[in-house]
């Protein structure tokens, strides 16, 4: 083929996906950024160019902090654990343990429910008086609680939500990876006299570097960008306790039609997205170890 | 771990018993919300061995909301999708992988752009330009931001550039253009890889939920996912017996299949993950 014919090709080919991508991808982040230096447009008074008096609206509004230092909560506390818990399962799945399969099928099945089915089943579970989970706890006698109602346990109870659901995706990860390291590692490992705990610090856990890195990757995203539980369950209350920040961005530009502020909102959004995701292949390009 | 290092003893015992007492755990709330779906109201909290099953709750859900329509919309966008998914993702893999052009790695990192930028984020102004193109609330709207997956391009340029060379210039030498070379060789072999995308795709945007609630507001163009939760925060009161019913319902395909094709699917999960 000439070097011509390659040129077409390669471009008519790449032509509807890329149009599709730039109309829903690069315009609209391009135009939140334009958008989020200007007002939002009124009845009778189009958009106007205001600068930076989104961003200092954004930096006066103690909820937008609030949604802020929530979500930085809500991502220290489920990313380690899911992933932790992940790895445990995985282990534990491809171990010899009896009845592995139905527990693979178990630790899984979350994966598979929609966000929003499972946070009405968790929204049950969590009821004061009814709900499994003050029955259980009535049994050793304590007094009852509003899980949800109070500004002290919301939050965690959603992080709860979403261990449940991710820990099990993440599962599958670790135990591809752990399925294709070859036996005879660990065989040669305790030939040498390594212990177990040992073998799987300086062994295992390197070797699982690239898998943690995608998996991490991957939580992060979702911490950002998975607010379904918050709109089922708590609607960023009591007292905007659990409002994260897409789910803030989602109240302004739609409840409250303020699309500007919105704009600088997701501005901020998609600023963390980016640092995460630099600071993640910076940090950790130079620690995995690939096979 | 491997065989050699399989604990033996009470320790065995001891991670069998934490094993388990996790997996009880991680069923829990989904068994708790199927026995008050099938038992009477007066049973939904009260676990009485004998309590009697009924299928009462689910015709009731059934009933109560328009739930057939949002099985067909659902059904609908995700067939829609994943057919231009399949469609566009397929075409700009194959360009990626075998085409050189100005301007390649450029675009390809434009793509991988939306790893990280995903139209989930982007709710605010996607809103405005289905308006300005006057597709809102239809079904068409939900679907056309995820249409070109960054993850599927990323995911099949991975594979089409492990296919040898030699079968492509073999299907060219016997008079094959561009597209019936991709056609014949590369899609048949990218089969499993296939696969798992279309089962990660059509769980994802079964479950999708924010993006369909903004930009849909009537019934015709619903999805399950909205249409269970305009059903559960509506007026029926908090009657848990039928909104738990009405939740396994919504989820029931999905579930069933994934319990009937369970090997494929974690497969398919394990198969998009590893590049």
């Amino acid at each position: 083929m000439t070097r011509g014919a390659q040129w077409l090709y390669g471009w008519l080919l790449l032509l509807p996906a890329a149009a599709l991508l730039a109309l829903f991808t690069h315009y609209p982040a391009l135009a939140t950024l334009w958008h989020s230096f200007q007002s939002t447009p009124k009845a009778g008074r189009p958009a106007a160019w205001v600068g930076l008096a989104n961003y200092r609206q954004l930096a006066d509004d103690p909820i937008f902090w609030q949604a802020l230092a929530n979500n930085l909560w809500f991502a220290l506390g489920t990313i380690p654990a899911s992933i932790a818990l992940a790895l445990l399962m995985a282990v534990w799945v491809n171990g010899l343990l009896p009845g592995r399969g139905i527990l693979r099928l178990a630790y899984f099945t979350p994966t598979v429910l929609p966000m929003i089915a499972v946070a009405n089943i968790w929204l049950f579970f969590y009821t004061p008086e009814y709900g499994l989970l003050e029955k259980a706890l009535g049994v050793f006698g304590a007094g009852t609680h509003n899980w949800l109602g109070s500004k002290d346990t919301a939050l965690v109870c959603l992080m709860a939500v979403t261990v449940w659901k991710e820990a099990g995706f993440f599962m599958i990860f670790y135990l591809a990876a752990l399925q294709s390291m070859s036996p005879h590692l660990a065989e040669a490992a305790a030939i040498d006299g390594a212990s177990r705990a040992y073998f799987f610090r300086r062994v295992t856990f390197p070797l699982l570097m690239p898998t943690t890195l995608f998996v991490l990757v991957n939580a992060v995203i979702n911490a950002f960008r998975l607010v379904d539980h918050v709109v089922v369950m708590t609607r960023g209350g009591p007292d905007n306790a659990t409002s994260l920040l897409l789910f803030y961005v989602y109240e302004i530009g739609f409840r409250f039609w303020d699309s500007a502020y919105a704009a600088a909102l997701t501005m901020v959004l998609l600023s963390l997205l980016a640092a995460a995701a630099l600071a993640q292949f910076w940090f950790l390009e130079r620690k995995v170890h690939y096979q | 771990m491997t065989h050699v290092y399989a604990t033996r003893g009470f320790p065995r015992a001891l991670e069998t018993a934490g094993s388990w007492l996790l997996g009880v755990l991680w069923v829990l709330p989904l068994a708790y919300a199927a026995w008050t779906a099938f038992h009477p109201a007066e049973f939904a909290t009260r676990f009485v061995p004998t309590a009697p099953l009924t299928l009462e709750n689910f015709g009731k859900a059934w009933q109560a909301a328009p739930f057939a329509r949002y099985f067909v919309n659902t059904v609908l966008l995700v067939t829609t999708v994943l057919a231009a998914q399949l469609v566009l993702v397929t075409l700009a893999a194959y360009a990626f992988a075998r085409f050189l052009f100005p301007g390649r790695n450029l675009l390809f990192a434009l793509v991988l752009v939306q790893l990280m930028v995903m139209p989930d984020v982007l709710i605010v102004e996607n809103y405005r330009t289905m308006t300005a193109l006057g597709l809102k609330d239809t079904i068409l709207a939900i679907g056309l931001p995820y249409m070109a997956s960054a993850f599927g391009i990323f995911l099949l340029r991975q594979t089409f550039k492990t296919v040898p060379r030699e079968l492509d210039e073999a299907a060219r030498v016997e008079g094959c253009g561009p597209l019936a070379v991709l056609w014949k060789v590369y899609v048949p072999l990218a089969r499993p890889v296939y696969l798992a995308y279309a089962l990660v795709s059509v769980s994802y945007h079964w479950n999708n939920f924010l993006w369909p609630l903004i930009i849909t507001n009537s019934v015709e163009s619903r999805p399950l996912t909205v249409g269970l939760q305009v059903f559960s925060s509506g007026d029926q009161g908090i009657d848990w017996s039928i909104i738990t019913a009405a939740t396994l319902l919504t989820t029931a395909p999905l579930l069933i299949a994934f319990l009937l094709f369970q090997r494929q699917f974690v497969q398919s999960f394990m198969r998009a993950g590893i590049r």
